[in-house]
C-alpha cells in the first residue's frame, strides 16, 4: 500500500481519467473496453482445462491450492464454536501430515471475526508464509441491498473487531441500472472504511457476484471499475448465486489484471469463489493463473480460492499421491 | 522448479498393436504390393514405425478391378438403409477405438496428441456419422429425386490431417453407394491401415474400399486409371493443375480441394483477446499444416501494436515437443522436404524485408522442428504474403479501412478460406459478403463441422466437401441423365416409387422431357 493510495482510494482513476469522476465520464471510459466473445471466451478456458498435471507437478500444485485457500464459513447458523472448529481445520488440516501447508486465510462473518482471531492466536498472520489472516465479509452481504451507512458501519466494525481482508459486495442493482458512478462511489468509501486508525488500510476484496452481471461484458466492466476504485482483489461471487465461480469468468478476470498490470505496473489479486471442490477443478485454476497472468500470480497475495469443501478433496489427493492409495471421507477430518 | 514446465504426461503407445509392415488393403485382405516398399518414420524424432507396401500400376489395378467388382455386384444393389448401417458401424468402431487411432496419428503426422485426440479422430466419427445420416435420404439431396452413384471415386488425400481427409473422402462415398480407392500421402499412411483393418471389423463387402499406399507415382496410376469414374484430391495446386489436366475430357468427374492462403482479418473493434486465441489458432494449429490456416493476418492499422504484443507473450506459452505428450502445443513438421521448404520461405521473408520474430522454445536435436514464427511489416508483393508457407509462420500486414481490408484480402490467386473480427454483426456481414472465400468464420477460426460445407474458389480447388452440397460431389443428378443413359440406370433399391409429389418443384426441371418417365422407369426395376 503506497501512501499515496492511502490518502486518496480515487488516486488510480484519477491517474488514468484525470479528475472528473463522475458518472458520465465513467460510462465512457467503460463502454470503450473491448468486447469479449463469449465462445472464443469459454474456448480458451475448456483448452485450457485439458492440461494434464501429473506427478511432480500435481504435487506442487496441490500443495500451492492449500497455500492459497480462503476456507470460508458463511452461514445463518454459524456459532464461536463452528469459528473456533474451522481455524483448527485451518492450522492444521491434516492431523496426520504436518508438512501440509496452511491456508491462506479463514473467511467469517464481520461479527465471528474477533472469534476467528483469538482462536488463532499466534498462528495469525497476513495469509502468507507467517501465518493465516482473517477475512471478514461486510456491506450486507450477500445482497449488497442496505444504505451506504449501514455499509460502512459493516465495514468498519469488522476492519475495529481486526479483520485482515474485507470482502465487500458491489451494488448489482445500481451496476445494471447504468449507475456505474455509484457503484464506484460505494466501494471508494468501503475503501475508506476500512482505513485503521494507525493510517494502514484492511485489503479490500470486491465481489462482484458475476452469476447475477450475467454477461462477460458486464464482468469486464465491473472488474475494471471495482480496480479503478481501489479494490485489492477481485472476486467472482458470493457462493449464495449460481452459477458462482466459473473458469470463462475467473479467466476473464485474470485478463484484466493482466490487462491493468500491464497499464500501470500494478498488481490486483482474484479470487474465485464458490462451487469449486474439486482438485482437478482447482487445478485448471492454477493452469489458468499461469498461463495468463503468470506463475508470480499463485501467491496468497495475488490469488485465493474461497472454498470450504475444497480443502478435503486436496488432502485425499495429496494423501493419495504420497501413499499410492486412496484413503476415505473418514481419514479427514471434517472442520 | 517452474509449475509451467508441468512433468511430462506423455500418452502411451502401449494401445498401439502395429504390425511390422502392412500390405495393400484390396478387396477386403492385406496384399503385398509389388512397388518397393518404404519405411513411414515418427517426424518427432526420425524413428522408423511400420514398413509400408508401394503399389504400383498392376497393384492400382487390382485395387480399382475390385472395386468395380464390388460397386456392380453389392454396393450399388444394397438399399441406402443398409449403406448407412455399414456407415453408423464404421463410425461406432471409430468412437471406440479413439485412443489408439490419435496415438497412431500423433506418431505417424507429428501432430500433437491434443489436437488428434480432441479434433481429429472426434470429426472423423463425426463424418461418418453425418453421412451415415444421409445414405438413405439421397432424394432430398436437391440433386432430383433419383440422383444416381458414380461408380468407382479415385481419392488421393494429403498428410496433414491423415485420417480425417480419408473421412472426407469416404464417408459421403460410400452413402451415395459408389466405391473406393484411396491412396494416403506417403509420409502418413499408418492410420489409414488401422482404418482398413476397421473396415475388417465392421465387415464391409470386399471391394468397396480399397486402401493402397505409395508416393506420387501411385497416385498418378489411380487417378489416370481408365475404369475411375470420379477422381477427389485434396493437396498442393501444382499437383491439382496435373490431375484436372489428365483427367480433362476422359468423363471423369472431379472435385479438388487445393491450397489457400487465407486472410484473418482483425477490425478495431474486435474483441482483442479472443482475436489473438483466433490468430494463434488461425496459424498454429496442426503447425500451420492447414490449408485453410490463416496464414496472413490482416490487423487495422490503429491496433496492429498492441495486437502484435499480446500475440507475442501469447505465443511465448505456445509449448513445442513430444506430439505423444498431453501438453504439447505444437508438434513436429511432418517431413524434412517440407521443413526444408518453411526454412526457405522464412530465409525469403527476411531478405524481403519483413521483420522476423520466432518464439524462444527449446527445438529438439533430432525430428523436424520449426518454432512459431511472426513476419510484421510484410506488404502485399512479399513472397510470404502470396505463396503458401505451410508451417508455423504467419505473415502480419495492416489495413486502414474495411474497404482496404477486403482489398488486400482478395488479393491472392487463392480463395479458401477467410476470418473476420469485430463485434459489431453488421460489419461482419458486410465484409463476408465481398470476401471471395469458401468458407468465412466470423470471430473463430478452423472450426469444422460434418454439416458444413467445404471448399474453395480460383487456385484453391472447386467442388464442396462436407454437408448436403458434399453429396453433390458423389452423385449425378437425376436431370443430367440423357434419356439413353436413364434407361441403363440401377438407382439405388431404396427409392420410393416416383410420384407426381415427388417430381421436381422448379417448373423449368420439370418440363425437361422425360423427368418424370425416367424416374418412373428407374424405379420400376
Amino acid at each position: 500500500m503506497t501512501i499515496e493510495q492511502a490518502l486518496a482510494p480515487t488516486s488510480r482513476a484519477v491517474r488514468l481519467l484525470g479528475t472528473d469522476l463522475s458518472e458520465k465520464n465513467l460510462k465512457l471510459h467503460l463502454e470503450g473496453l473491448s468486447g469479449v466473445d463469449a465462445v472464443g471466451l469459454e474456448a480458451r478456458a475448456a483448452a485450457l482445462s485439458t492440461r494434464s498435471i501429473k506427478t511432480t507437478s500435481k504435487a506442487w500444485a496441490l500443495d500451492t491450492i492449500i497455500r492459497l485457500i480462503d476456507l470460508t464459513t458463511l452461514e445463518g447458523a454459524d456459532t464461536p464454536g463452528k469459528v473456533q472448529s474451522l481455524v483448527a481445520k485451518a492450522k492444521n488440516p491434516d492431523p496426520s501430515d504436518p508438512t501440509v501447508p496452511r491456508v491462506a486465510a479463514v473467511c467469517v462473518y464481520g461479527d465471528l471475526v474477533a472469534e476467528a482471531l483469538g482462536a488463532l492466536g499466534a498462528a495469525h498472520g497476513s495469509g502468507g508464509p507467517d501465518g493465516i489472516a482473517v477475512a471478514a465479509v461486510a456491506t450486507a452481504f450477500p445482497s449488497g441491498r442496505s444504505s451506504l451507512a449501514v455499509k460502512l458501519a459493516d465495514t468498519s466494525d469488522a476492519v475495529a473487531a481486526g479483520a485482515d481482508e474485507i470482502d465487500m459486495v458491489i451494488d448489482r442493482g445500481a451496476f445494471l441500472a447504468g449507475n456505474f458512478g455509484r457503484v464506484f462511489d460505494q466501494i471508494v468509501e468501503v475503501k475508506q472504511a476500512c482505513r485503521r486508525p494507525d493510517g494502514t488500510f484492511a485489503a479490500l476484496k470486491v465481489i462482484l457476484e458475476t452469476g447475477e452481471l450475467n454477461t462477460y461484458d458486464n464482468v469486464k466492466r465491473a472488474s475494471w471499475l471495482s480496480i479503478l476504485a481501489g479494490a485489492d482483489f477481485i472476486k467472482t461471487s458470493t457462493g449464495k448465486v449460481q452459477p458462482a465461480a466459473t473458469l470463462p469468468v475467473t479467466l476473464l478476470m485474470l485478463q484484466i489484471v493482466r490487462d491493468w498490470k500491464n497499464l500501470t505496473g500494478e498488481r490486483i489479486g482474484v479470487k474465485p469463489a464458490g462451487g469449486i471442490r474439486s482438485s482437478k477443478d482447482a487445478i485448471r485454476y492454477l493452469v489458468t493463473v499461469a498461463e495468463t497472468v503468470g506463475e508470480e500470480w499463485l501467491d496468497p497475495h495475488l490469488f485465493r480460492f474461497g472454498a470450504s469443501s475444497l480443502l478435503n478433496d486436496v488432502l485425499l489427493q495429496r494423501q493419495k499421491l504420497l501413499t499410492g492409495h486412496y484413503s476415505g471421507a473418514d481419514y479427514l477430518t471434517i472442520d | 522448479m517452474s509449475f509451467l514446465e508441468y512433468a511430462p504426461a506423455p500418452e502411451s503407445k502401449s494401445i498401439l498393436h502395429l504390425k511390422k509392415g502392412y500390405g495393400l488393403f484390396i478387396d477386403g485382405k492385406f496384399v503385398d504390393g509389388h512397388g518397393s516398399a518404404f519405411t513411414t518414420i515418427s517426424p518427432a524424432d526420425e524413428s522408423p514405425i511400420a514398413k509400408i507396401s508401394t503399389a504400383n500400376e498392376q497393384d492400382v489395378n487390382l485395387a480399382v478391378v475390385a472395386a468395380r467388382r464390388a460397386y456392380e455386384k453389392t454396393w450399388s444393389k444394397m438399399s441406402g438403409k443398409d449403406r448407412g448401417k455399414y456407415l453408423f458401424r464404421i463410425a461406432r468402431l471409430v468412437q471406440e477405438r479413439t485412443r489408439e487411432l490419435a496415438v497412431a496419428e500423433s506418431l505417424d503426422n507429428g501432430k500433437p496428441i491434443k489436437e488428434s485426440r480432441d479434433v481429429d479422430v472426434p470429426l472423423v466419427a463425426a463424418w461418418f456419422f453425418y453421412y451415415a445420416g444421409w445414405a438413405d435420404k439421397l432424394e432430398y439431396a436437391g440433386l432430383g429425386p433419383a440422383p444416381r452413384s458414380l461408380g468407382v471415386a479415385a481419392q488421393v488425400i494429403p498428410w496433414n490431417f491423415p485420417l480425417l481427409m480419408l473421412a472426407w473422402k469416404i464417408a459421403p462415398a460410400l452413402a451415395c453407394g459408389n466405391t473406393v480407392v484411396l491412396k494416403p500421402a506417403e509420409t502418413t499412411p499408418l492410420s489409414a491401415l488401422i482404418f482398413a483393418e476397421i473396415l475388417q471389423q465392421a465387415d464391409l463387402p470386399p471391394g468397396v474400399v480399397n486402401i493402397i499406399t505409395g508416393a506420387g507415382d501411385t497416385g498418378s496410376s489411380l487417378v489416370n486409371h481408365p475404369d475411375v469414374n470420379k477422381v477427389a484430391f485434396t493437396g498442393s495446386t501444382a499437383v491439382g493443375r496435373a490431375i484436372a489436366k489428365s483427367t480433362a475430357g476422359t468423363g471423369k468427374k472431379l472435385t479438388l480441394e487445393l491450397g489457400g492462403k487465407a486472410a484473418n482479418i482483425v477490425f478495431d473493434d474486435a474483441p482483442l483477446d479472443q482475436a489473438v486465441e483466433g490468430i494463434v489458432n488461425g496459424i498454429f494449429f496442426n503447425q500451420g499444416h492447414v490449408c485453410c490456416a490463416g496464414s496472413r493476418l490482416l490487423v487495422q492499422e490503429n491496433i496492429h501494436d498492441e495486437v502484435i504484443e499480446r500475440l507475442k507473450v501469447r505465443l511465448s506459452t505456445l509449448r513445442l515437443g513430444d506430439p505423444l505428450d498431453k501438453n504439447t502445443d505444437i508438434g513436429a513438421i511432418n517431413s524434412k522436404e517440407q521443413l526444408d521448404r518453411i526454412k526457405m520461405l522464412s530465409n525469403i521473408g527476411e531478405q524481403e524485408g519483413a521483420t522476423r520474430w520466432s518464439s524462444d522454445c527449446v527445438i529438439p536435436s533430432k525430428g523436424f522442428w520449426f518454432a512459431p514464427t511472426i513476419f510484421t511489416g510484410v506488404e502485399t508483393s512479399h513472397r510470404i504474403a502470396r505463396e503458401e508457407i505451410f508451417g508455423p509462420v504467419l505473415s502480419v500486414l495492416s489495413f486502414r479501412t474495411p474497404a482496404e481490408a477486403i482489398a488486400k484480402a482478395n488479393n491472392t490467386p487463392y480463395g479458401l478460406s477467410a476470418g473476420i473480427w469485430s463485434e459489431k454483426g453488421s460489419k461482419i456481414l458486410g465484409v463476408a459478403d465481398k470476401l471471395r472465400a469458401g468458407v468465412i468464420w466470423a470471430n473463430t477460426f478452423n472450426r469444422f463441422d460434418p454439416a458444413s460445407p467445404f471448399g474453395g474458389y480460383k487456385e484453391s480447388g472447386f467442388g464442396r466437401e462436407g454437408g448436403r452440397h458434399g453429396l453433390g460431389a458423389y452423385l449425378e443428378a437425376s436431370w443430367h441423365m440423357s434419356a439413353e443413359h436413364a434407361r441403363s440406370t440401377r438407382a439405388p433399391k431404396s427409392l420410393p416409387a416416383a410420384t407426381k409429389t415427388q417430381a421436381p418443384s422448379n417448373p423449368k426441371r420439370a418440363s425437361e422431357k422425360g423427368q418424370v418417365k425416367i424416374t418412373r422407369k428407374a424405379a420400376g426395376k
